[in-house]
């Protein structure tokens, strides 16, 4: 097992002070890793930095032992990350197979275009049965597999899934989890954030509790999940 | 202490503008002043909207409109004479103007989308120039309409006027000033930071929204009932006049949008400059040119305006002071003076 | 009954021409979500451009284009570049304020050429009329309309068959997510920019050839176009087509069959009547959420 991503004493924000405050955290390939904590602990802006969206003020972000801090998004999804991000992300007024082409927006050659969209297609059934429905028609729940089937046009190693079950019904997260296992099974590192704690650390490897923009807690999903503390930080970090 | 210090400022302000015109009293100075105190009223009256809620009108100058067209036909019709009298018509001007504000108001905030807003604003500007050209049997369209002239001489002539304006600015800014720390400016403040918290957590935008639209008018309609009495004659084009409600932004924004202090600065420097300007240049398109590469280069300068800009450069200054004198006594490498609140 | 037939026509005709004008503003407000107040200027600035070609140097003004067209595209990518990429924070307030500025310095220099006379674009088309089913229509309405539709075409096309086109699209209905997939976003902002600002040329020349104009006609230019695209949806092209369409056709119709004088206000009227019933517009999406 080897580190895939190494984030180091960072600093970021958004103009306004800093909102991640020397975050620390490495990626065990292969893996999926949960990040957990109260609403605005920066959750999605480590994902935003690691996407290259946010560049951090202070510290650094290694990818496969290369710097890619200061790397633009595009530079970022040329190495191999991809995001998914906390909203509901697709072009609601194009079709979803218009959609999923676009994750391959940077790719320049069209055979693979086509390969990477029968692969994509072949674990997603969706792409090709709702093929030339509008994204905007489906429902929570298929968009969401769409985001994904898009996510993965580029191959990536590292996906990040911010939120992935926020605003779905309860009925389909369980499909939702089952295609991150799969694909991380498929080889694919993953790093999501969930605000379902329970649910998104089981089908986890390991869990990362944050606060304030550091790491609170990090260990094996279910010691997280074990850990009693953790109970005080869902009635912080629930909404309703 | 600091509430004192403000208070101290503004009635030292306010004593200054009232022993001025006896110290300057040439007929282009008191003018000067005079076009900018009409516009600290109007500036600080629109900024009870666009300020304070961020729904930016490009409308309002149609407020102003109405209140010259309603003094130049009220007297008119009632064949009021110049003097002291009329200025109490132009206080109908600002009545005219929150009527008509209500049916505008209820249409342009119905848009939910603040480009929306801006746009039809923007529209009613038109509409009214158009009406005001048009309805000849009312407006005497394109050759315009006079207002009865005071029999006052000499440099005596602007002095009635000045206060009037004086008075108006003062009263505007106190109504902003307490709608600013009511319970009613806190909710225009949230609609600005974020609409569908603010109702979220129970101001009901809607209300305050409209309530801020028309009584953001009344002002502005007075000071055009004043300004028409002041220069005579209205046109049209001269007091439905985009231009107008590009000052007024332009006033509120340099000065800082949503502050109190803002469109005060503003349209203290914005009106002399102009007509500096529009003096020297002569008016051809030099004016222009000028005026809009001077507004280009304080906009990309200080985005947020003279006032935030200035607060936010003071309070940092003084966290560099005090975290210097921290690490003087206990070196604190982790001190994170950033995350402080914004200006208020 | 003919004369209405006529203004029918003729509001069709001039209503392709005024979509040239205003598909730059939607365009830029979908991508850009700036609402360009320079917008009317910029007609004017490309009006001036093809009546200096033509009473200087003689270029005919359909000619002529090739020289505007790339010239008003360099102006908006210069306009995008310097003014509007800065603007981080307040994007809604301070875009108005620049472009506002940025039309007042056109304003002011294009009053300094050409003085305030109004002046309009000559060329044998734009004297000469032909007639068609006993109705005699000026030349340039008809070449101005087919070249509306040629060039409105053109931009379907960019849109619509082009990577680029994804790109903008993608732009346009979530920024977010097009940045994550690797579209450059600033990129987009500045050439749609751009290319909105060079259609703004042909619609220009079409304009100064059917209206006498002078610096100062921006602000009526402004109001209706702005009004055009708040009608027909922000940010949507057919809307604004269709709107365009709408609004010369009803004015055309009003001047003839009631009088010229109530006819801008009519649409005016109409449009925030239709507001009220339908704030989104014609063809605008039902308020978006936020992202
Ligand atoms: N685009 C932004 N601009 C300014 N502040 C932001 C932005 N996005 C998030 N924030 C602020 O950063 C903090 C952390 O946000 P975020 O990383 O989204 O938290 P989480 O995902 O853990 O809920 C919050 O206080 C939020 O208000
Ligand atoms: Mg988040």
């Amino acid at each position: 097992m080897s580190e895939i991503l190494q984030i180091q004493g960072v600093f970021a924000g958004y103009g306004g002070g800093d909102i991640l405050r020397g975050m620390d955290l490495n990626l065990e390939e292969g893996t999926i890793t949960c990040i957990v904590g109260p609403n605005g602990a920066g959750k999605s802006t480590v994902m935003r930095v690691v996407s290259g969206v946010l560049h951090p003020r202070r510290g650094e972000v290694r990818f496969l032992g290369e710097r890619i801090d200061q790397l633009s998004p595009k530079q970022i999804l040329e190495t191999g990350i991809v995001q998914v991000p906390q909203n509901r992300s697709l072009f609601p007024a194009m079709t979803v197979e218009e959609n999923v082409r676009l994750g391959g927006y940077i790719l320049n050659d069209k055979q693979l275009m086509e390969r990477r969209l029968a692969e994509v297609a072949e674990m997603f059934p969706i792409v090709k049965e709702r093929g030339k429905d509008k994204a905007g028609s489906l429902s929570g729940g298929q968009q969401k597999l769409v985001e994904f089937a898009r996510g993965l046009m580029l191959d990536p190693k590292l996906v990040l899934l911010d939120e992935p079950s926020m605003g779905l019904e309860p009925r389909i997260l369980g499909q939702v989890f089952g295609t991150m296992v799969e694909m991380c099974r498929r080889g694919r590192t993953i790093l999501l954030v969930e605000q379902n704690a329970r649910q998104g650390l089981e089908s986890s490897d390991r869990g990362v509790v944050m606060e304030s923009g550091r790491v609170l807690l990090d260990g094996p999903a279910k010691d997280v999940l074990a850990d009693e503390r953790i109970g005080d930080l869902y009635l912080g970090g629930h909404v309703h | 202490m600091k509430r004192n210090r403000m208070g101290l400022i503004a009635l030292i302000a306010v004593v200054a503008a009232v022993v001025y015109p006896f110290v300057f009293s040439s007929t282009e100075a008191t003018t000067i002043v005079f076009y900018a105190l009409l516009y600290v009223a109007i500036a600080s009256s629109w900024n009870i909207i666009g300020g304070f809620t961020g729904y930016i009108s490009l409308g309002h100058a149609a407020f102003f409109g109405l209140g010259a067209y309603t003094i130049a036909l009220v007297a008119d019709h009632l064949g009021i004479p110049g003097g002291y009298g009329l200025f109490l018509v132009a206080l109908l001007g600002g009545v005219v103007a929150a009527l008509f504000a209500v049916p505008m108001g209820f249409i342009a905030l119905r848009l939910r989308t603040i480009h929306s807003f801006v746009i039809v604003t923007i529209a009613y500007l038109f509409m009214f120039q158009l009406l005001a050209f048009n309805l000849l049997g009312v407006t005497n369209g394109s050759s315009g309409l006079a207002i009865p002239q005071p029999n006052w001489s000499g440099a005596f002539f602007n002095m009635p006027f000045y206060f009037a304006a004086l008075v108006l600015a003062v009263l505007t800014v106190l109504l902003a000033y307490w709608i600013r720390n009511s319970r009613f400016g806190l909710g225009l403040l949230a609609i600005r930071d974020d609409e569908d918290k603010a109702a979220g957590v129970g101001v009901d935008t809607w209300k305050h929204k409209f309530a801020a639209y028309i009584i953001s008018a009344v002002p502005i309609g007075i000071a055009g009932a004043i300004y028409a009495y002041f220069s005579s004659y209205i046109y049209p084009q001269t007091v439905f006049d985009p231009m107008i409600d590009l000052t007024i932004v332009l006033s509120a924004f340099l000065g800082g949008m949503g502050t109190l202090l803002g469109p005060i600065l503003g349209a203290f420097i914005l009106q002399p400059a102009q007509q500096l300007l529009t003096f020297y240049t002569g008016a051809a398109g030099w004016d222009l040119v000028l005026f809009g590469v001077l507004f280009l280069v304080v906009i990309l300068l200080m985005p947020s305006g003279i006032v935030p800009t200035i607060v936010e450069r003071t309070r940092r200054a003084r966290v560099r002071e005090a975290v210097q004198k921290a690490d003087e006594t206990v070196p604190t490498p982790d001190a994170n003076p950033a995350a402080g609140g914004g200006p208020r | 009954m003919n004369l209405v037939f006529g203004s029918v026509v003729l509001g069709i005709l001039s209503g392709g021409i005024y979509a040239l004008m205003a598909v730059g503003l939607t365009l830029s407000f979908g991508v850009l979500e700036v609402i360009n107040i320079a917008q009317g200027m910029l007609v004017v600035v490309g009006a001036y451009l093809s009546f200096a070609l033509e009473s200087y140097w003689h270029i005919d003004p359909l000619l002529g284009l090739l020289i505007t067209i790339p010239t008003l595209f360099l102006l908006g990518f210069g306009i995008e570049w310097a003014f509007l990429r800065p603007l981080k924070q307040d994007r809604v307030a301070l875009s108005i304020l620049v472009t506002y500025a940025v039309a007042l310095i056109l304003e002011g220099l294009m009053g300094l050429w050409f003085g305030d006379n109004f002046v309009a674009i000559h060329a044998w088309y734009v004297d000469a009329a032909i007639n068609v089913f006993g109705l005699y229509i000026a030349d340039i309405y008809l070449i101005g309309f087919a070249l509306a539709i040629v060039l409105l075409g053109a931009v379907y096309l960019l849109l619509y068959r082009s990577k680029f086109g994804a790109a903008l699209r993608a732009t346009v209905q979530n920024r977010e997510a097009a940045v994550l997939i690797g579209i450059d976003v600033q990129r987009i902002s500045t050439l749609t920019f751009a290319i909105a600002t060079g259609l703004t040329a042909a619609g220009g020349m079409l304009f100064g050839a059917t209206t006498a104009f002078n610096a100062n006609s921006m602000l009526d230019l402004i109001s209706r176009l702005l009004m055009i695209i708040i009608l027909g949806g922000m940010g949507s092209m057919g809307g604004a087509l269709v709107a365009s369409l709408i609004m010369l056709v009803s004015v055309d119709v009003v001047s003839v069959a009631y009088t010229p004088t109530w006819s801008t206000f009519v649409f005016f009227a109409l449009t925030v009547v239709v507001m009220v019933v339908r704030p989104q517009g014609l063809f605008g999406a039902p308020p978006a959420r936020k992202v």
